[in-house]
């Protein structure tokens, strides 16, 4: 859907999303990597399941939110795409790693 | 000269819950609501329906405290019979936490009373060791030496509440009017009369004065003193996370969709629903922290203040003045768990034309006495 203007800013930060490389100019957002990459989805909402992409692109919409270096409900696009990021698409409510078992 | 059976001053929980119960006493009502610019309590309030606290002293405050979780279900029931509204009732119990050895002794203390206070009625609870508790709810923090729990308690969506609130007394002929700040009542016995900004009147044979802390101005119209002061309260709401909370519990609950609530504070903030104080704040949080120390890998996406209706004494006020037959005035905090018996016990008296039992205990009579 989108394809990136690579003769006017060459894609030169690679990162991971969903285990996917992929390469963006420096200053995108993670977001627009994530509608570079074609992806159907970056989340799945917590109470319906349905699918959303990133939408206001300014912070304001919260449909972009993913998991970003191990912490989830990001906004997208409020985050710079930097080198060896790992990015992962969510499923529904994330969890929560203190409250699986632990006592205290 | 627009006729109905009842006028309803105030389209917050109060007002609707008994607008409902009139029109489900088959009387056609006119809900006024002055809109955003009021203080819209039943917008901010936190979604308790809450006993075991309530009514120290006062076991007929207790007595109805437990009648309204009672029929919460039939409210919740009819309500989505009738407009399709899932409020997102739950009534597993709750849990108070006690986070010091002094805490939970008083609290041991206050619940004997309060199972002595209740006399027949009775009052169930247990008082929970630390780990007692850990095994109700996941991750419980170290400070919590000790919990109490009762049966009677839970929690719904407040919104969601009000909305099917109004979507019924629409269906049944009712009318919600919105932006209808009322000003001035003309009040005869079993005639009152309320002229409407667009230069009309409307006229019923019952009134029901339920605008929270709007019923202030309009008190004196019935002869009536005012008893209630505002207390400012904050919400933090963080992002939604898998079920983890199965019962609420009095200052953390997950709603129904997910997100994590972090509530009970308490502030003297006059008539001011806009300022949060991040002291306050900070100190909502690190509670709740030591309750649930996984809070802290969350984050915050939400937080507002509201500004309570808090009567005297703390106890509900009902009153009917005496020489004004057909008017009522209603002013009380904990709208949401009260909301089932003012739809399903208080709202059929008003239709009747007289309040009895432990309503006519809660009178602002009560206060001419001190």
């Amino acid at each position: 859907m989108y394809d990136l203007r690579t003769d006017v800013r060459p894609a030169t930060v690679d990162l991971l999303i969903d285990g996917r490389p992929v390469a963006v100019p420096i200053g995108a957002t993670v977001a627009a990597a994530v509608l570079s990459l074609g992806l159907p989805y970056i989340r799945r909402t917590p109470v319906s399941g349905a699918p959303r992409l990133p939408y206001c692109m300014m912070g304001v919409c919260f449909d972009c939110l993913a998991t970003i270096d191990g912490v989830p409900n990001q906004q997208a696009c409020m985050v710079a795409a930097e080198p060896g990021m790992r990015v992962s698409t969510q499923q529904g409510a994330r969890s929560v790693s203190g409250a699986d078992g632990h006592d205290g | 000269m627009e006729q109905f059976d009842a006028l309803v001053v105030g389209g917050g929980l109060v007002g609707s819950a008994v607008a409902f119960g009139l029109t489900e006493s088959g009387m056609r009502v006119l809900v006024l609501d002055e809109g955003d610019v009021a203080l819209r309590a039943s917008r901010g309030n936190f979604g308790l329906v809450w006993s075991q606290s309530k009514g120290l002293g006062a076991p007929h405050y207790h007595r109805w405290a437990r009648t309204s979780a009672a029929h919460w279900p039939a409210l919740a029931a009819r309500l989505a019979e009738l407009t399709g509204i899932d409020v997102g009732l739950e009534l597993p119990g709750g849990l108070h936490f006690c986070l010091s050895d002094a805490e939970l002794s008083a609290r041991a203390g206050m619940m004997a009373r309060m199972r002595q206070e209740a006399g027949e009625f009775g009052f169930d609870y247990r008082m929970l060791t630390r780990q007692e508790a850990a095994e109700m709810v996941p991750g419980l923090g170290r400070d919590v030496v000790g919990a109490s729990w009762t049966p009677y308690d839970g929690h719904v969506g407040p919104l969601p509440t009000l909305r099917a609130f109004h979507a019924a007394i629409q269906q049944a002929g009712g009318v919600y009017r919105p932006l209808t700040p009322v000003r001035k009542i003309d009040p005869a016995p079993n005639d009152f009369r309320i002229a409407m900004p667009d230069g009309g009147v409307a006229r019923a044979p019952r009134l029901v004065l339920a605008a929270g802390l709007g019923n202030i101005p309009l008190l004196p119209a019935l002869g009536l003193d005012c008893w209630i002061a505002p207390q400012r309260g904050q919400i933090l709401v963080t992002e939604r996370v898998r079920p983890l909370l199965s019962m609420p519990t009095l200052n953390v609950r997950q709603t129904a969709e997910g997100s994590i609530m972090i509530g009970d504070s308490k502030e003297e903030a006059a008539f001011d629903s806009l300022t949060q104080r991040p002291a306050v704040m900070r100190n909502m949080a690190e509670r709740a922290v030591r309750c649930f120390p996984w809070l802290a890998e969350l984050q915050i996406v939400r937080a507002w203040a509201a500004v309570r209706i808090l009567p005297k004494d703390g106890l509900p006020i009902y009153d009917q003045p005496a020489r004004l037959p057909g008017a009522f005035a209603f002013s009380c905090h904990s709208g949401v768990g009260l909301a089932a018996a003012h739809a399903r016990v208080l709202a059929p008296m008003v239709a009747q034309g007289g309040l009895t039992g432990d309503c006519a205990l809660l009178s602002s009579e009560r206060f001419q006495h001190v």
